[in-house]
């Protein structure tokens, strides 16, 4: 690895599953800080799994964008990411907020939404949104979150290319450390500096993502 | 289950239920024993729909909707707080069981002989029983809330945060509707607690009737419906705490007051079992005694009561099926259209607005004291209640654009569909018909509720607490089968509103 920062992860032949069947088998992986890692692997190959795992390991110090939103439906979007920092405030701010908005929050969480296209939408329902808003509405939660590890299973799975590289983007910006699980190929090498591949349970490929070809990562994806 | 048994089917208990019916039907006392009962029905109809508002006393409609607002009130509230701990304690659960098992008539005769003829005995009559349902049912709702938003909240986030944030919101729309559902069941309660003295409208709708006044009945009822009808408006969130001051400031004066004394002597005294409180609870011959005392009230009162009860129940349940399938096209809009529907359902809504005791009431003094007028009454609200929701989810249903009509439509595509969400409401409904059937003894059929009359008005206390819990444990019985019949059918939850 090229940046030499601070462990972040570590995992040493662990096995991971549900109700005593192991879903990835005898995991090996060191996470350092600094580091934009994609996930891939076909469906079901146990990215969430994985995800999952790592968030869990630490989870004060990480930034969760779940592969469904979570979004509380009847709450307005800037009550969905307002919570990525309820533990920050006092219940007693908290209780407030839910009846009287302070203006520097609603000017900092409109400034994450506007670089993700949804200022317009601030004081709307979440229910109300497209799959698309929903799901740039729970990362605008995790990038106001503010935790130095950002983990993001399948974030821009309802964009288009135009709007998932402007989310990928800023993410970048806020988080030094990102880990995404992404299915798009040619994103994830644009995006990702190291590539981890799942197949059959098992760790198949970790590499920089400078030493990879598309057409070394279609294998894992066919049949 | 074992392949022997008989397969659990919607046939085979369509088929059971209605066999036991028949048997109940052919042991039965449906006698009309009235003079000219027709006559008498059709003169009481004639004159029921020329109401004559000026008779009516509005007070009793004030007091009725007072006692309403403030029993739900304090039910909702208190069954908020039980709902939080209903998943966590078991005495949490056995106590809302057995707060819900007492019907409120059950728990107004109780409360009446503690707190005297007092506003506070009929608020509480609703509150305690509402208080055990809400708690059961608000922990359903809360149970069954999608929660994914709680899980990926920050690490360290408090209780009280979370619990506004992510929970709250999501279950406050369900909380509502079912709390606005529970107000005009509150509505119907308190009503009918005028049967039995409290100044709500069945205490006017009695003497109306006994001087034959049947124009004042009819303004009476009607305006009834519209304060169940209009409840929308005015039971709203954001006005309640006025609407709350004001059902406060109308409540009248009561006849007597609380005094500890008499709860503490109706607790020490009034409810323990004769050849105790006389022997003392230590002598063993005064326990001995006990076991004569029980024998002779379950052969006097118990075991006939129960007999006649679940006769009756049986009865009323089949017929409330019948009823039900029979008028469930009247709310719905493929088979009667869209003026039609609308005329159908407002129908259907004066047949559930109307309290069951209400209905048996007016028809025990057209046929005489039978089964029949109890089993008519019954059927003909929870018929109401269950056509209405079912109609509606037959709407609901997709059909092909080539789909047939009419009595096809009917028989072919709509019942065959709703068939499964008909028995589950029919099955749940089974414990309250239950506790209906018991009730209604206050009237004069000879169920456990008639026992319970007699006990209270020969001042033999003990006795109608002993029947009054028989009734409770009963119907929490009838329930225990019910969700097992269900859970073996695949019914699964209800919608709100059964």
């Amino acid at each position: 690895m090229l940046t030499r920062g601070e462990l972040v992860f570590e995992l040493a032949r662990r096995s991971i599953g549900y109700g005593g069947e192991a879903v990835l088998k005898s995991v090996s992986l060191t996470i350092e800080e600094g580091e934009r890692i994609a996930v891939m692997g076909r469906s079901g190959a146990g990215k969430s799994t994985l995800l999952n795992t790592l968030y869990n390991i630490a989870p004060d110090r990480c930034a969760l964008v779940p592969q469904a939103p979570a979004l509380v439906q009847p709450m307005s979007v800037f009550a969905n990411v307002y919570m990525g920092r309820l533990d920050k405030r006092s219940t007693l701010e908290n209780l407030m907020t839910l009846i009287r908005r302070r203006r520097a929050d609603v000017e900092e969480i409109g400034g994450i939404l506007d670089r993700l296209g949804m200022r317009d939408k601030i004081f709307e329902p979440a229910g109300s949104l497209s799959g698309g808003q929903q799901q740039r509405t729970a990362i605008a939660r995790a990038l106001y979150n503010g935790r130095p590890v950002l983990i993001a299973d399948e974030p821009v799975s309802a964009l288009d290319r135009v709007q998932a590289r402007a989310v990928l983007e800023e993410m970048r910006r806020q988080h030094p450390t990102v880990i995404l699980a992404l299915h798009d190929i040619a994103l994830a090498l644009e995006f990702a500096q190291r590539i981890i591949v799942i197949d059959g349970g098992k760790i198949a490929m970790d590499a920089p993502a400078g030493d990879i070809t598309a057409a070394d990562l279609v294998p894992h994806y066919a049949g | 289950m074992t392949a022997s048994a008989p397969r659990l089917t919607y046939r085979s208990i369509s088929l059971s239920i209605l066999a036991l019916a028949v048997l109940a039907a052919l042991a039965g006392d449906l006698a009309v024993t009235a003079f000219e009962p027709l006559g008498q029905l059709l003169r009481f109809l004639r004159q029921v729909v020329r109401p004559d508002f000026a008779a009516v006393d509005w007070r009793s409609i004030v007091y009725t909707v007072a006692f309403a607002v403030i029993g739900v009130s304090i039910g909702a509230t208190a069954g908020f707080g039980l709902s939080v701990l209903f998943p966590l304690s078991a005495p949490v659960r056995v106590l809302c069981a057995s707060l819900r098992s007492v019907h409120e008539l059950f728990w107004a005769l109780i409360l009446i002989q503690i707190f005297g003829l007092t506003p506070l005995a009929g608020i509480l009559a609703i509150a305690l029983p509402y208080a055990g349902i809400f708690g059961k049912v608000y922990s359903e709702i809360a149970e069954e809330a999608d929660l994914s938003a709680e899980r990926v909240l920050p690490k360290g986030t408090s209780a009280l945060s979370s619990y506004v944030y992510a929970r709250l919101p999501e279950l406050l729309s369900a909380f509502k509707t079912y709390t606005l559902y529970r107000l005009e069941c509150g509505l119907r309660s308190s009503a009918v607690l005028g049967f039995i003295g409290l100044p709500t409208l069945g205490f006017h709708l009695d003497s109306y009737f006994r001087q034959g006044n049947y124009g004042a009945v009819g303004a009476l009822l009607l305006t009834f419906y519209l304060a169940i009808a209009s409840r929308r408006l005015w039971a709203r969130l954001s006005i309640w705490p006025f609407v709350l001051i004001g059902a406060v400031l109308v409540l009248p004066e009561g006849v007597g007051g609380f005094r500890l004394a008499n709860l503490t002597r109706f607790i020490t005294e009034d409810i323990v079992p004769l050849p105790l409180r006389q022997g003392g609870f230590l002598a063993a011959d005064s326990w001995a005694k006990s076991g004569v005392w029980l024998w002779t009230l379950a052969r006097d009162a118990l075991i006939p009561g129960t007999i006649a009860t679940l006769m009756l129940g049986q009865m009323a349940l089949a017929l409330t099926g019948i009823i039900a399938l029979t008028v469930y096209p009247l709310a719905n809009i493929r088979l009667l259209g869209p003026f039609g529907h609308v005329l159908g359902r407002a129908l259907l809504i004066v047949g559930r607005s109307t309290p069951e005791y209400v209905v048996a009431f007016i028809l025990l003094q057209m046929f005489g004291p039978s089964m029949l007028p109890a089993v008519l009454a019954i059927a003909l609200h929870n018929g109401a209640i269950i056509g209405y929701l079912v109609g509606r989810q037959a709407d609901g249903l997709p059909l092909r654009a080539d789909a047939p009509t009419g009595i096809n439509l009917y028989a072919f595509e709509l019942t065959p569909r709703i068939y499964g969400q008909f028995l589950a409401y029919l099955l749940y409904r089974w414990e309250i018909i239950l506790r209906e059937s018991a009730i209604l003894g206050l009237l004069g059929v000879a169920t456990l509720g008639y026992y319970v009359d007699a006990a209270i008005s020969e001042l033999r206390f003990d006795e109608a607490m002993a029947i009054i819990v028989w009734v409770g444990l009963m119907t929490l019985a009838v329930d225990a089968v019910s969700r097992r019949l269900r859970a073996a059918l695949r019914l699964s939850t209800l919608p709100q509103g059964a």
